[in-house]
């Protein structure tokens, strides 16, 4: 570093950066006021080893789980639902916000003019709103506009994962390799011909990666927002938490298990195929 | 009037990629662009092509004044004029047959497009535009498994598959063997001649550019520096057109084979 013929002219830049990123992790640490040491104190041990040692066996009563698998059911619905009703408006967002459809931008080697960013930042800001609120918040509002139930765990999961998937899509866009819209662009195709042509044969592995693991979240989501009252697996762990049957709180936490990596496999069969 | 440039200027952030350059040429013609590496020969192609807008200057494309055109007529334009790309980009994933037939997307409705996209639908058609570049047999095969001459040769079918009205061609052959090279380039003048397509081509290799072209145009600095007829170049204009200051400077004795300086990539 020190001789000058061998000096990188990025690494005094790059020390400063990582400097400032320790020095703001540090009021992070102190703001969120972790202290690791109240895990160990006599009281607090003792209650969770109550609770986890009722775990063992999980329940597997014929009764429970008739319920369970009805539940599961549910949950997945609501995740699918919710999942289908954002892309409607996710996808079309994402062509509209992001940058890499500009006519302007394939003319002038990728950079897009003032007129096309600015035109695209309201959709940008519908983005940012939608996805601003959590789907706890928008699902607490609707089990009140449409009662305790399923339908309002979709809405919430439609809303906030609208928002999620058109800006991570429209990133994935910008993302791939440029070139051969640009060229398409270039020869007189439209729009969506040039994304269908030029975009998606790039994108669509991690589009599908993206989007398996959003409906997995949104396994996730509905889970929490049964907690709440909008139905599913988490309106039964919710119940049995309340009764302290650690044993059916077990079998559920397994089939998020088997749901988790049931997801994880069908994103790795889907990249399988695309790429 | 095919293409005609008005004192057309190109910068790319600091650098002047072109100076000034006036041209005309007329509904037909074949020209060939030679000059030495970053002189200027792509930019000047992608400037005819309506591809990127000149900093100052004018063109004129096909009788119309591109820059000028709202997008949507620009669009149609551009659907007139092909562009054979150096390193042709096409995603990886993407089957030949779709690469080629998407060269018509600028003439089909998007709704044409989507449905080639499911199902394509002029198989016999892209498979034409390969057989003569003798590449018939690959065309379900995956753009991502070609060599890049083969790629080439599929940025050219596309090109001729669009059936433009202006050809215009960046380095079509830099990766290709000679006889390949001399094949597709003998292709591409004789598409040219038999359609009244205007032709194009920046090209590396000076033989082939006065073999194949009846027009030569050399490119340094951004500026013309000579336009003439092929049999009127001679080889003190070549000598002027690549000799290069940078690296005789290095070595001050160079040995006799090195007197005509031609860069091949």
């Amino acid at each position: 570093m020190l001789i000058p013929n061998a000096r990188d002219p990025a690494t005094l830049p790059r020390l400063l950066l990582m400097l400032l990123a320790l020095v703001l992790l540090w009021p992070g640490l102190q703001l969120s006021e972790l202290n690791p040491g109240v895990l160990l104190e006599a009281e607090n041990r003792r209650q969770m080893g109550n609770f986890v040692s009722a775990f063992w066996p999980p329940a597997h009563e014929r009764e429970f789980l008739d319920l369970l698998l009805e539940a599961t059911l549910q949950t997945l619905a609501v995740a699918t639902v919710g999942m289908a009703m954002a892309l409607l408006l996710a996808v079309p967002a994402s062509l509209l916000a992001s940058r890499a459809l500009s006519l302007g931008a394939a003319s002038r080697g990728g950079r897009p003019g003032f007129w096309s960013q600015t035109l695209r930042l309201p959709i940008r800001g519908l983005l940012v709103f939608l996805r601003s609120v959590p789907e706890i918040v928008w699902a607490l509002l609707f089990v009140r506009a449409v009662g305790l139930g399923p339908t309002a765990g979709v809405l919430a999961i439609a809303i906030t994962y609208s928002g999620m998937l058109g800006k991570v899509y429209a990133e994935i866009f910008e993302s791939v390799d440029q070139r051969p819209t640009h060229a398409l662009l270039q020869a007189g195709s439209g729009r969506l011909g040039a994304f269908f042509y030029g975009i998606l044969p790039s994108a669509a592995s991690e589009l599908v990666s993206y989007t398996v693991y959003r409906w997995e979240c949104a396994v996730r989501a509905s889970v929490v927002m049964g907690f709440v009252g909008a139905g599913g697996l988490g309106q039964q762990i919710d119940l049995s938490m309340r009764m302290f049957a650690g044993a059916e709180v077990a079998s559920m936490l397994l089939t998020f298990l088997v749901l988790v990596f049931f997801a994880d496999q069908l994103s790795r069969l889907l990249r399988g195929r695309l790429t | 009037m095919s293409i005609r440039l008005h004192g057309a200027s190109l910068r790319h952030g600091q650098v002047l990629a072109l100076d000034g350059i006036d041209l005309c040429i007329e509904a037909g013609e074949r020209v060939a662009i030679i000059g030495p590496s970053g002189a200027g020969k792509s930019s000047l192609l992608h400037l005819m092509a309506s591809a990127l807008r000149p900093s100052s200057g004018r063109l004129e494309l096909l009788g119309e004044q591109p820059w000028t055109l709202s997008g949507r007529a620009r669009q149609r334009l551009r659907a007139r004029v092909g562009l054979v790309h150096q390193a042709p980009p096409l995603p990886p994933r993407q089957r030949v047959v779709t690469a080629v037939l998407a060269g018509r997307l600028g003439q089909w409705g998007t709704l044409r497009g989507l449905a080639n996209l499911i199902c394509p639908l002029d198989v016999p058609g892209a498979r034409q535009a390969l057989a003569d570049l003798g590449l018939a047999d690959k065309l379900f095969v995956q753009c991502g498994q070609l060599s890049g001459g083969q790629l080439q040769r599929v940025g050219i079918a596309r090109a001729l598959y669009q059936r433009p009205q202006v050809l215009l061609a960046d380095e079509p052959v830099s990766a290709m063997d000679p006889v390949l090279a001399d094949h597709s380039l003998g292709l591409l003048n004789r598409h040219a001649d038999v359609n009244g397509v205007t032709l194009v081509a920046s090209l590396h290799a000076v033989e082939l550019a006065l073999a194949h072209f009846p027009r030569v145009i050399g490119i340094r600095d951004g500026k013309v520096a000579f336009d003439c007829p092929a049999d009127a170049v001679t080889q003190a204009l070549l000598d002027a057109l690549y000799a290069n200051e940078q690296l005789l400077a290095q070595q001050p004795v160079p040995g006799p084979s090195l007197v005509v300086q031609i860069p091949r990539c």
